[in-house]
C-alpha cells in the first residue's frame, strides 16, 4: 500500500514538473525572440533594486491596505512552500510529519506559525476575491479586464484559499487522530488555528478521519503542483518574473529615451562626420521601431510576462483617466498575447500594431512616466508605446498629420512652431525697450 | 525692478571679445516664441542681470532639441537636430547649461551624452535654488507673504529627472502658504502636453487632461499655480480660461514670482 503511494506521489510530482520545465522553456525561447538589449551593467545597482523593489516589495506600499494583504500571501507563499518540504519528503519515503520527532516542541512552533500565515493568506484572498467581485475596485473592471483576465484573476485566489483550508482541515483531523492515538500520528502539540474545527473532527469515527486527513493531503499536494503548472499560463507569473525583471530594471532617469544607434550612423554620415565601423552587422537592424512583438526588446517581453494585470499603471495613467482608449495594462497584456501567439506558430498575417494595439492608443500617450512610476515591479509600458510610435513615424510615415507639420517645422524653422528663425531672439527687444 | 536697459549678450558677440559665458541660458523655442512664455524667459533674465551672472544666449542660432520629434517617434530628426546643437555647443565650449524648460533640461541632460554632448545642465528652478542657498538671491517676501499657491509638477521635471523640491523651496522662501494637489511629486498628474502632444489634438475621450488638472488646482483654493515648464503653463491657463477663473486665479512660472519678490 505505502509502496503503491510513494509510486503515485512519484508521479505527482514528476509530470507536472516535465509540464512546468517545458512551458519555462518555451517561454524563455518566447523572450528571447525579442531584441537584444544590454542590461548587464552596474550590478550592484542592480541587486539593491531588485531587493528593494521585488524582495522589499517597496513600491507596493504606496497603497497601505492592498500592500499589508499582499505581503500576508507574499510571506505565506514563501514560508508554507517550507511545509511543502516536509510534505514531498513524507511522500517519497512514505512517512508521516517526518520532521515532528527530530524538532520536537520547535515543531509546533513551526506548524503554528504556518497555520497562522496559511489563516493570514486566506483572508487576504478572500478581502482580495470583495475588492474584485463585490466592491469592485475600478482598476479590475476595466475593458481589458472583461472575461479571462478577470477569471484568471478569481481563480488565483480561490485555489490559493482552497490550498490553504486543505492545511487547516488536514492538521484538525490530525490533531483528533493523534488524540485517539491512532498508529502514526505523531504528537504535534495543540495547533490553535486548526484546533477550531476539532469540533467538526470529532464527530467522525476514526476510518473516515484518516480519510480526511490523507485526502487533504493529497489535494495540498496535488493541488500546489497544479497550481504552480497553472501559473506559468497566468497573470501569476509575478511571483517568480518579478524578480529578474527588476534586476533587468531600466536604471536611467526616467525621461531618458533610449538612443537608436543605427540612426545615428546614418545621421552621421548625412551630416559628413566620421562613422565608426558598426559594431552589429545591418541585417540585424530589421525595421526601426517595433511593428511587432519581436521588434520589441526580450525586456520589454519579459515585462510583458511580469505583468500580473494588476492596473496601477493604467488608473494613473492621464490619457486613460479622461476616457482615452489607452492603457498602459493593456498595452503589456496585448504584447503578452501576442509573443505567446507568435511562439505557438500562429498568427503570422498579424501584427502587435494594428491587430493588438491600435495607433490610437499610442497616440494618447504623453510621455509622463505615471506608468512606470505606478507599477511595483518596474514594468515600462511606455519603452512598447515609443517603439511603436517610431515605426510609425519612420517606417509609415504615418503619425498624425499635426506631428508631421510638427516636423516639417522643425526641418524648416528649427522650432516646432511655425516661425521664422531669425525673430528667436526677439523677446530680448522688449528688454532693450524696458517694456516691462 | 530697476528701469535700466538690459542688453541680452549673446555667446558670438561674447566670442568676438574674446571671452565666453560661465554659463549658457538655453531659452528653448517656447520661451522664444510664445506670447506667454517670453514673459518667463525675460522674468528669468531680469533675474540674471540681477544677481550678475556671467551668462549670455544663443540668440537666433538656438535650434529645437529635438524633444517632441524624438518623442513623436521621429528618430532620424531628433538626431539630425542634436548632432547640429552640439556641434554648435562645442564649438562655443560651453560646459554648463541653464534653461527654463524641463523638456530642454531632460534632453540636453540625459538625452545628448548618447550623442557625444556632455553638458552639466540645471533647471532654472535649481539654478535658483542653489542662488538662494548661497545667499545671493533674496526674496523679500513681496506679494505672495501668506497667499495660497499651488505647485503643478511637470513630469519632465519631477518623475523623469527627480526635482521635486527646488521649486517648493522656491515657493516657500516667499512666506506663502503651499496647498499641495493630491496628486503631487512622483503621482502628479500630467498637464497633458507632454510626448509631443502639445502640436497635436487629445485623441477621443470625456475630458481634456488639462481640464482634470485645472479642477483639481482650484479644488485648493490657491491664488497662483506655480508652474515650471512652459508646456504646463499652456495647459493650465487653457484651463484656467475654460473654467472661467481667470479673475480668481493666475497661472505663473517661478521664475515670474522670484523676480517680481526679488530684494533690490
Amino acid at each position: 500500500m505505502t509502496l503503491i503511494s510513494q509510486i503515485i506521489f512519484v508521479i505527482v510530482l514528476a509530470v507536472p514538473t516535465y509540464l512546468i520545465v517545458k512551458r519555462i522553456r518555451q517561454i524563455r525561447a518566447n523572450i528571447l525572440r525579442g531584441k537584444a538589449l544590454d542590461r548587464n551593467d552596474n550590478s550592484s545597482q542592480r541587486w539593491k533594486t531588485m531587493l528593494l523593489i521585488a524582495f522589499g516589495q517597496k513600491k507596493m506600499f504606496k497603497k497601505p491596505i492592498p500592500a499589508f494583504l499582499h505581503l500576508l500571501i507574499y510571506v505565506g507563499f514563501l514560508v508554507i512552500n517550507l511545509e511543502v518540504l516536509e510534505f514531498v519528503i513524507d511522500g517519497l519515503l512514505g512517512t508521516h510529519r517526518v520532521f515532528a520527532p527530530y524538532l520536537g516542541s520547535f515543531y509546533n512552533v513551526a506548524m503554528n506559525f504556518f497555520e497562522f500565515l496559511a489563516l493570514g493568506v486566506l483572508v487576504s484572498c478572500v478581502i482580495f476575491l470583495i475588492r474584485r467581485n463585490v466592491v469592485k475596485v475600478p482598476r479590475f473592471t476595466m475593458p481589458e479586464m472583461k472575461g479571462w483576465p478577470a477569471m484568471d484573476g478569481n481563480l488565483i485566489l480561490i485555489i490559493e484559499i482552497t490550498l490553504m483550508m486543505a492545511i487547516l482541515k488536514m492538521n484538525a483531523a490530525d490533531q483528533v487522530l493523534q488524540a485517539r492515538e491512532v498508529a502514526g500520528y505523531h504528537e504535534t502539540g495543540k495547533l490553535w488555528i486548526s484546533s477550531a474545527l476539532v469540533p467538526i473532527m470529532e464527530m467522525f469515527d476514526t476510518s473516515l478521519l484518516i480519510l480526511t486527513e490523507r485526502g487533504a493531503w493529497w489535494f495540498h499536494i496535488v493541488g500546489i503542483m497544479a497550481f504552480a503548472l497553472y501559473v506559468t499560463y497566468s497573470k501569476h507569473l509575478h511571483i517568480f518574473l518579478a524578480f529578474p525583471n527588476t534586476y533587468y530594471s531600466n536604471l536611467n532617469p526616467k525621461g531618458k529615451i533610449n538612443n537608436m544607434d543605427a540612426v545615428t550612423t546614418e545621421v552621421k554620415s548625412m551630416l559628413g562626420m566620421p562613422v565608426e565601423a558598426p559594431a552589429a552587422s545591418p541585417d540585424e537592424i530589421g525595421r526601426f521601431g517595433a511593428k511587432d512583438a519581436t521588434d520589441l526588446s526580450w525586456k520589454s517581453l519579459m515585462e510583458s510576462y511580469t505583468c500580473t494585470e494588476c492596473g496601477r499603471c493604467t488608473s494613473e495613467c492621464p490619457a486613460n483617466l479622461t476616457g482615452k482608449t489607452l492603457s498602459p495594462r493593456k498595452i503589456m497584456m496585448d504584447t503578452r498575447d501576442r509573443i505567446e501567439e507568435i511562439g505557438k506558430g500562429e498568427g503570422t498575417e498579424k501584427s502587435l500594431l494594428g491587430d493588438y494595439i491600435t495607433k490610437e492608443e499610442i497616440n494618447a500617450c504623453t510621455s509622463c512616466n505615471a506608468c512606470t512610476e505606478a507599477c511595483p515591479i518596474n514594468i515600462d509600458p511606455l519603452g512598447i508605446i515609443l517603439e511603436m510610435k517610431r515605426y510609425v513615424a519612420m517606417e509609415e510615415s504615418g503619425s498624425p498629420a499635426s506631428w508631421n507639420a510638427m516636423f516639417a517645422n522643425i526641418e524648416t524653422n528649427f522650432a516646432p512652431w511655425k516661425f521664422a528663425p531669425s525673430d528667436r531672439f526677439n523677446w530680448a527687444d522688449d528688454l532693450k525697450n524696458d517694456k516691462k | 525692478m530697476s528701469d535700466q536697459t538690459i542688453n541680452v549678450p549673446t555667446v558670438a558677440e561674447l566670442q568676438a571679445k574674446g571671452e565666453s559665458p560661465e554659463i549658457l541660458f538655453w531659452v528653448g523655442c517656447a520661451g522664444s516664441f510664445d506670447d506667454r512664455y517670453k514673459r518667463v524667459t525675460v522674468a528669468f533674465t531680469k533675474i540674471l542681470h540681477h544677481l550678475g551672472v556671467n551668462y549670455a544666449v544663443l540668440g537666433p542660432e538656438e535650434s529645437c532639441t529635438g524633444d517632441p520629434a524624438r518623442r513623436a517617434g521621429n528618430e532620424f530628426l531628433f538626431q539630425m537636430q542634436a548632432m547640429s546643437n552640439i556641434q554648435l555647443l562645442d564649438i562655443y565650449n560651453i560646459k554648463k547649461i541653464v534653461t527654463a524648460c524641463p523638456h530642454c533640461f531632460n534632453t540636453i541632460k540625459n538625452e545628448y551624452p548618447d550623442l557625444g554632448g556632455n553638458y552639466e545642465v540645471v533647471h532654472h528652478t535649481t539654478f535658483l535654488q542653489g542662488m538662494l542657498n548661497e545667499g545671493k538671491l533674496k526674496i523679500t517676501g513681496g506679494d505672495y507673504k501668506g497667499q495660497k499657491i499651488t505647485y503643478h509638477d511637470s513630469c519632465y521635471l519631477g518623475r523623469a529627472n527627480g526635482v521635486y523640491e527646488a521649486p517648493r523651496e522656491l515657493l516657500q522662501s516667499l512666506d506663502a502658504d503651499l496647498v499641495e494637489m493630491k496628486r503631487c511629486k512622483t503621482k502628479g498628474l500630467c498637464c497633458g502636453a507632454g510626448g509631443g502632444q502639445m502640436f497635436k489634438d487629445a485623441e477621443k475621450g470625456d475630458k481634456e487632461i488639462n481640464i482634470d488638472r485645472t479642477e483639481e488646482a482650484i479644488g485648493t483654493g490657491a491664488k497662483v499655480i506655480a508652474s515650471a515648464c512652459p508646456f504646463c503653463m499652456t495647459m493650465m491657463s487653457d484651463g484656467v480660461k475654460n473654467k472661467e477663473k481667470e479673475t480668481e486665479m493666475q497661472v505663473k512660472d517661478i521664475a515670474e514670482i522670484i523676480e517680481e519678490s526679488m530684494g533690490q
